[in-house]
């Protein structure tokens, strides 16, 4: 399928700029895509988002899963000859892309949103809450159940959440000006 | 020898035998563990995925909370240790910012507590001399892959303490509880980490190939310091003959013949006392 995706000749020095990582440096030696964990399972490779970074397919870039794949395990970064830490690359793409109005994995996205919801909460997270959370914003209800059932039998999941003293602290800090955390 | 203690969120729950077992195994060491008081979550993966400044203020937190302690911050989970340690670069590094967050949590930062993962704590020489003189039980004939998972040495440039590609402390310890210590090629492969749940195919590959290769290179058990490590391998790995994965210090904890052990190794999902029973090291 030919898809027409939109070039921005600057994005390069953007993502530099909002990573700090020198991304213009690569030069394609594919080393971060060899090592990746999980590149099997991205439309775009590591290396190759590097490249798309570079040449500018901003579209391309804050629309594909890949960016919501990576794990920021840091393998990639430890290896490359050019000294790019490739983790703190897909952080700023991921801020970029729900800047941007891109949609992310929705499912990867409902986790981390509901995981942030329940430190605002309790300042510690709670997993059973933040399950049941996830589950409902996922619509996806059933799957793990029997898993998520033998921990609670093993005593791993706590009912009750405990709030820290200091929450109110802890929801302050979540006044950064940004609209994914704040809202 | 004294540090500041910060748990993180799983110690409780889904890794509470790490939390038990590393709570027994540090008071047999005379290594004592005072708590961070009134500790907060360190944002894991989800901060840094969705806010850059969240995941750095929510670590900062508890740096705070560990200053004019004048005592280094241990924590056993390799996501709070990562997170901490960025933090705590951060404030070294950025006055502006460090003004800031000072202001913000009202206290004041002296930079004099360094952060340290339990393992790197417990296997310099001369706890491991220690760990060596306490085993009562040696773990002889116990066929033990050490397994580090991702962020526990990475990146080398705020880690530092064990090679990125090949570390080698673990199997100090190991050795040094008489556990014979097998080598192979996936020390530091990720398992799939905060992918768990939203993609837990992912994490069931990954798992998988990791606890094959485990069984592939001859070993008996996985040891590990990580509890989100331990949970994706003991509950994801899709194999007919499961391999237990225990954390460091429960190997630990039963080489120095600890009551509670059996408590702890009862919380696995896959159980490691039938392969434990079969090589001689519990009755």
């Amino acid at each position: 399928m030919a898809v027409a995706y939109e070039l921005d000749p600057t994005f390069g020095r953007v993502v530099q700029g909002r990573s700090g990582v020198p991304i213009l440096r690569c030069y394609f030696c594919q080393k971060c895509t060899a090592g990746c964990p999980v590149a099997y399972a991205m439309d775009y490779k590591p290396a190759q988002i590097v490249r798309l970074v570079q040449l500018g397919q901003k579209d391309a870039v804050l629309s594909s899963t890949a960016i919501w794949l990576c794990v920021g395990c840091e393998t990639c970064g430890t290896r490359c000859p050019n000294q790019i830490r490739l983790a703190p690359m897909f952080d700023a793409l991921r801020y970029m892309a729900l800047e941007g109005g891109y949609k992310p994995e929705p499912s990867v996205y409902a986790l981390h949103r509901s995981f942030l919801d329940s430190i605002r909460l309790w300042g510690r997270v709670h997993e059973l809450s933040m399950l049941m959370q996830y589950k409902l914003r996922s619509r996806d209800l059933f799957s793990d159940l029997m898993m998520g059932i033998g921990l609670i039998l093993k005593g791993k999941i706590s009912f009750l959440p405990e709030r820290i003293r200091g929450v109110s602290q802890v929801r302050k800090l979540y006044e950064t000006g940004s609209s994914e955390v704040e809202r | 020898m004294r540090f500041a203690y910060y748990p993180g969120c799983t110690i409780g729950t889904t890794a509470i035998e790490f939390g038990l077992s590393t709570d027994a195994v540090c008071e047999a060491l005379g290594v004592e563990l005072v708590e961070l008081e009134d500790w907060n979550c360190c944002g894991a993966s989800s901060a840094h995925s969705l806010d850059h400044e969240l995941s750095l203020r929510l670590p900062a937190r508890n740096v705070a909370l560990a200053q004019g302690t004048g005592l280094d911050v241990v924590t056993s989970c390799p996501a709070c240790y990562q997170h901490v340690l960025a933090a705590d670069l951060r404030l070294r590094e950025d006055k502006a910012w460090r003004r800031e967050m000072e202001e913000m949590l009202g206290f004041t930062y002296d930079g004099q507590e360094r952060t340290r993962h339990l393992l790197e704590v417990l296997s310099t020489p001369e706890l491991i001399e220690k760990v060596r003189q306490r085993t009562t039980h040696p773990l002889k004939g116990l066929r033990v892959v050490s397994y580090y998972g991702c962020v526990l040495v990475r990146p080398p440039e705020i880690t530092g303490w064990d090679d990125p590609e090949h570390p080698v402390r673990m199997d100090l310890l190991m050795e040094a509880i008489g556990a014979e210590v097998v080598d192979w090629s996936y020390k530091v492969d990720c398992c799939g980490a905060s992918l768990a749940l939203s993609r837990s195919d992912v994490v069931i590959t990954l798992s998988t190939r990791l606890a094959q290769a485990a069984k592939d290179a001859g070993a008996d058990v996985i040891a590990c310091a990580c509890g989100m490590c331990q949970i994706n391998l003991d509950t994801r790995q899709a194999l007919e003959e499961k391999v237990p994965v225990l954390y460091f210090t429960e190997l630990m904890g039963i080489a120095f013949g600890l009551p509670g052990v059996e408590k702890w190794l009862k919380k696995h999902t896959v159980d490691p006392r039938p392969v434990l029973r079969e090589r001689g090291i519990l009755p």
